[in-house]
């Protein structure tokens, strides 16, 4: 994200410049920044700036606390919303949630905690098929867990409400549409049934309060132990118009991955698709020419499921194999 | 006995084919043509301290239609495997391919899907060279013994005759993915 660059680069400029009151904000999300902001005054997310402006400003530190324990909650753009519309309902969620924690590890390591509503999908031990004692590779150890982040409940703040209410505007059904709204490290995501996504995506790109011209990417992710819905399609949408980003996210079960294709409202979407149906075997139906893109035509499999092994492709040389490295490693 | 005997001092006798795959193996043009880490290597093997221009070799060419070497230096993913075998098929004969580092040779530390395991799936190999990557030194080596084969190359009816044999014995002979147990 390019707006997080600026508010690293000049800390020394910002000692002087916090002086002058209009420019010291209340703490923003992390590289979750006002224009205006990021390029004039240009106050950081990272815990350093955040105790300085509490020095400097009192009525700013009480704000700042307000908003802090949602980290990420005040969204990127032109309307940042004050204190008062803060969600109360989103604070209450999270309220351990500390302002100060700025690293990422630490943010993903408190969630599984102070998120109740998280859910879990999955806990992985080990790794690359490690199990007991005997490891000498110093990943038996290792858990890790495989979760949603909650769903927020607007008001979301911001924004963010005006696009879902003008979606809500627009398509008269929009609960139908838009079954889960998640916001999660300052983002937001709408989770969308896919036989209404060519319409919404239709309506975001022209309505004239969306304006979501620039579909960025189209990634797949396969979720093995999400029974019914074990395979996502993530559209990363852009408006250049407002300078928003928004995420659009549409799961399939294994069993029947279809999917209407965007391309013709997004023409961009076109190899961004034909690499997610390479990858993840995900079908786009109504895409123009839906072939693989990376992997020979003839190849078996979609080698970025989870199901699909790591490595132990034969080598087809004189009897040559070498192991997947999740059967190389065991011991017992 | 023979001629030999009643020549002057001073001249040698050879063979034409001889004589061919002396010059021949002086002559290398490289393409160009560099996949991943081991071409730095390649370019340090090109560059003042190794010194290939001190066997004449120092100049790649651009263009494969003027080149006859193909230094295939890196992992080869699927998606360059058609572009590849293009370079290949646009150099005029006589051509040799060597293989440089593991990756080349086998697909090396890349045991996944998206990299050919071993370049000898798409072009004939003339020569392996392993290493990850391979010091210039052993460039060095793996080209003079490249050049030792180039020179033993036969020429006009004999290189007919060669093709035929190797292809003879090729189809007698059980395919690669077959032969087991002979690597050790």
């Amino acid at each position: 994200m390019t707006e997080g660059i600026p508010p690293r680069k000049p800390p020394r400029k910002r000692t002087r410049k916090s002086a002058a009151p209009k420019q010291v904000r209340p703490e923003p999300a992390e590289g979750q920044e006002d224009d205006g902001a990021s390029t004039a005054s240009a106050p950081s997310a990272d815990k350093g700036a955040s105790t300085r402006s509490e020095d400097v400003h009192e009525d700013v530190h009480e704000e700042s606390d307000e908003k802090a324990p949602i980290k990420g909650a005040v969204p990127e753009g032109e309307s940042e919303p004050d204190a008062e519309t803060k969600p109360e309902s989103l604070t209450a969620e999270a309220p351990e949630v500390s302002s100060e924690a700025t690293a990422a590890e630490e943010d993903e390591a408190q969630l599984a905690t102070t998120e109740p509503t998280a859910e879990v999908l999955q806990v992985r031990k080990g790794m690359f098929g490690v199990k007991g004692t005997g490891d000498t590779s110093g990943y038996g150890g290792l858990t890790r867990t495989v979760e949603f982040p909650a769903p927020a409940t607007p008001p979301f703040g911001g924004w963010w409400d005006q696009v879902y209410e003008r979606i809500g505007t627009l398509i008269p059904n929009y609960s139908d549409v838009i079954t889960k709204v998640v916001i999660h490290r300052g983002e937001i995501t709408f989770h969308v049934e896919r036989q209404h996504l060519p319409e919404l995506v239709r309506y975001l790109r022209d309505d004239a309060h969306l304006r979501f011209e620039f579909c960025s990417s189209v990634s797949g992710v396969h979720y093995p132990a999400d029974k019914g819905r074990e395979l996502h399609a993530v559209y990363h949408l852009q408006s250049m118009t407002h300078n928003r980003r928004i995420r659009l996210e549409v799961s399939v079960p294994d069993s029947d991955p279809h999917i209407a294709s965007v391309v013709a409202t997004y023409p961009t979407a076109d190899w961004h698709e034909r690499e997610t149906y390479d990858m993840f075997g995900i079908i786009f139906d109504g895409h123009p020419a839906l072939t693989r893109i990376l992997m020979p035509d003839d190849w078996p499999g979609h080698p970025q499921r989870k199901d699909y092994p790591l490595g132990g492709i034969p080598v087809e040389y004189k009897g040559a194999t070498v192991p997947p490295p999740d059967q190389r490693r065991s011991y017992s | 006995m023979g001629l030999e005997e009643k020549l002057p001092s001073g001249v040698l006798l050879t063979t034409i084919e001889n004589l061919f795959g002396y010059m021949r193996s002086a002559a290398f043009w490289p393409a160009t043509f560099g996949l991943a880490c081991c071409a730095i290597e390649m370019m340090t093997y090109g560059a003042p301290r190794y010194d290939s221009g001190r066997w004449g070799q120092e100049v790649f060419r651009a263009s494969p239609r003027q080149a006859d070497l193909m230094i295939v230096a890196g992992r080869v993913s699927q998606k360059m495997a058609p572009v590849l075998r293009q370079i290949y098929d646009q150099m005029p004969n006589p051509k040799w391919v060597l293989a440089m580092g593991v990756c080349a040779s086998t697909g090396g530390m890349f045991n996944n899907y998206a990299i050919v395991q071993g370049v000898d799936h798409i072009v004939p190999v003339d020569m392996y060279l392993p290493g990850c990557p391979p010091r210039p030194e052993m460039l060095i080596d793996a080209m003079f013994k490249l050049r030792d084969k180039v020179r033993h190359t036969p020429i006009g009816l004999d290189a007919i005759e060669a093709a035929q044999d190797q292809e003879q014995r090729q189809l007698e002979a059980p395919s690669l993915i077959e032969q087991k147990g002979l690597l050790r």
